[in-house]
């Protein structure tokens, strides 16, 4: 048997994240051509709310390990109670999403099972289980490598936006289990700065408004026309790494990974690292003052102009035309 | 009181390389590329020093496994003020596991305080030895550390670590970036901690430092010698490049631009 499991991921309320929908569609694909069953794993003081959601996304069995200790879902205690799991339904595929979480927490579990594991993985290909191999990125995006993974457990995070999300198909079946909980605590979480945000999350916007560089820390523009559209706001590394926007905000190689219908690129020159975490877009609109910008070389609509200027105008023709 | 950290220096592509794919579609094409030491790692040993310069002294060591080019970073490593370079010579292919079972074992032998590894390489991308190495070791795992001032601020200026050590040395705070913003953990010590883009900006080799780098003697190691079994599990079938963008238009202003937008785009 070649089942997959996939690891559940709530958000700070205890709700699903939706990067798991994603993760489960990757686990479909990969159950589909080894024949296995898709299985899922939720941890949390107590799973059974989480657990009922999730058997709702054609999953055969969602396993719910209810524990004290699992109230923070710290990789230390996250690893054991997921390879219980796996050991126990033989899983051949353990996944999550490739969230802060999943590329947390996906490594060590690997670990645990003495698993080989492929990060960020975009696409399964192959018809059995035998021949299955995985597309991922390497150099930022530069090059995607097809690889085999020869251990027989094989571990995976999945690009949330190379994988549409789940949909509800039938119930399947929750089962309880209890982890036991670890002989000592090696870490927990004693405080959460929230970046709050009244605008939809990055990872998640159809419309995405970034800025870089050439914002000079100053994004009242940015968020206008982000306001007019109901997009989520964006930044390049430059304005992260100078303390102009949070870090959360942060588009690239090494930051969010974002695929929206609409990405408004303003004041960003376009390294590749940026480039790497937005070319999946439908539509790129670049906005610079420089013409040879390598963000135009990605753009669909480039627009060579003073991004101070052009926001504002763009913001009131969005608002005339509504 | 102190302390032993063990950092990495794996030798990578220089990010502005432009990476080609070879003839073959099995590799890159070598020629003409330059190589520096993976920049999170970097940041790693920039961290080590500031933490060792606060608790009053210790041994930061630094460890890489490949070719003798590996020699390249390790000195790069020693002359930012690393006092002692371990190298682990393997040529061919190397997956995580490999190299996070060197590092067990290079630890098992060391037996430092804490380890502080760049997040991820940016060669391949994989983010993952980290998190091995901690649940192989049984030590707890803080990554993608981060800390809540910028770049610009005064505690970076006067070159302080991010990483919050105890009086006791026992526990160890780190602020993570997370899903939805900034995460403080503790950590029993010893930690594997792994670092994210914004923990600090490494320092530059003085010449001094460069100096004497060349005379720090080099440590040198197998998989084999240390007992790990040095074959990849991982094996890369194919490479290629992403399918490219096809190339756009440029507008002439902003009516042009909200035109194609809404009748050819359709996206507002």
């Amino acid at each position: 048997m070649s089942n997959v499991l996939i690891v559940v991921e709530a958000q700070p309320d205890g709700s699903l994240r939706k990067a798991t929908l994603n993760a489960l569609t990757a686990g479909q694909q990969i159950a589909a051509k080894t024949g296995g069953e898709l299985h899922a794993v939720v941890l949390a003081k107590d799973a059974s709310a989480l657990a009922n959601t999730v058997k709702e996304y054609g999953v055969k069995i969602v396993h719910a390990g209810s524990a004290a200790h699992l109230a923070q879902f710290t990789a230390d205690v996250v690893a054991p109670a997921v390879a219980e799991i796996a050991v126990a339904i033989k899983a051949e595929y353990v996944g999550a999403a490739a969230t802060q979480a999943g590329r947390d927490v996906m490594p060590r579990i690997a670990a645990r099972l003495k698993a080989a594991m492929a990060s960020e993985i975009l696409g399964v290909v192959g018809s059995s289980a035998a021949d299955l191999q995985l597309t991922r990125p390497m150099w930022a995006g530069a090059v995607i490598a097809t690889v085999k993974l020869g251990t027989p457990i094989k571990c995976f995070t999945a690009r949330t936006t190379e994988f549409p999300l789940a949909e509800k198909s039938g119930a399947g079946e929750v089962k309880a289990f209890s982890p036991a909980a670890p002989a000592k605590a090696l870490q927990k979480v004693v405080s959460f700065k929230e970046v709050k945000s009244a605008r939809p999350a990055l990872t998640e916007a159809k419309i995405v408004v970034a800025g870089g560089r050439g914002t000079k820390g100053d994004f009242k523009d940015v968020n206008g026309l982000a306001d007019e559209l109901g997009a989520a706001v964006g930044a390049s590394r430059a304005v992260c790494d100078a303390g102009w926007q949070p870090n959360d905000l942060q588009v690239g190689q090494t930051g969010k990974v974002v695929a929206p219908s609409l990405y408004i690129a303003a004041g960003i020159s376009g390294a590749i690292q940026h480039i790497a975490g937005m070319k999946g877009s439908k539509t790129i609109v670049a906005i610079n003052k420089d013409g040879d910008a390598p963000i135009f070389q990605v753009a669909d609509y480039g627009l060579v102009a003073d991004l101070f200027k052009a926001l504002p105008e763009l913001q009131a023709a969005v608002k005339a035309s509504k | 009181m102190p302390i032993k950290i063990l950092v990495t220096a794996k030798r990578v592509e220089d990010y502005e390389s432009k990476i080609k794919v070879n003839a073959q579609g099995n590799g890159i094409v070598l020629e003409g590329l330059k190589y520096k030491i993976n920049p999170f790692d970097e940041i790693g040993v920039e961290e080590a020093l500031r933490l060792v310069a606060k608790h009053g002294g210790g041994e930061v060591v630094v460890v890489s496994v490949g070719t003798k080019d590996v020699h390249e970073q390790l000195r790069h490593a020693l002359a930012m003020g690393a006092t002692k370079a371990i190298w682990v010579n393997h040529a061919g292919p190397l997956d995580q596991m490999t190299i996070a079972g060197c590092l067990q074992k290079v630890i098992e032998k060391e037996k430092p305080d804490l380890a502080v590894l760049g997040k991820q390489a940016i060669d391949d991308d994989q983010n993952q030895v980290g998190q091995y190495l901690a649940e192989w070791l049984g030590w707890s795992q803080a990554t993608f550390a981060s800390k809540e001032e910028s770049m610009e601020s005064e505690a970076e200026k006067s070159k302080q670590p991010a990483l919050k050590l105890s009086a006791d040395a026992k526990t160890l705070t780190v602020v993570r970036e997370v899903d939805g913003g900034l995460e403080t953990i503790e950590c029993t010590m010893p930690c594997v901690v792994t670092t994210d883009l914004r923990l600090n900006q490494p320092r530059y080799a003085s010449l001094p430092g460069i100096m004497k780098a060349k005379s720090k003697p080099i440590e040198e190691h197998t998989p084999a010698t240390l007992g790990v079994d040095g074959t990849s599990k991982i094996t890369v079938t194919k490479m290629e490049h992403p399918p490219a963008r096809k190339a756009g238009i440029k507008v002439p202003d902003i009516a042009a631009l909200v035109d194609k937008l809404k009748t050819e785009a359709k996206v507002i």
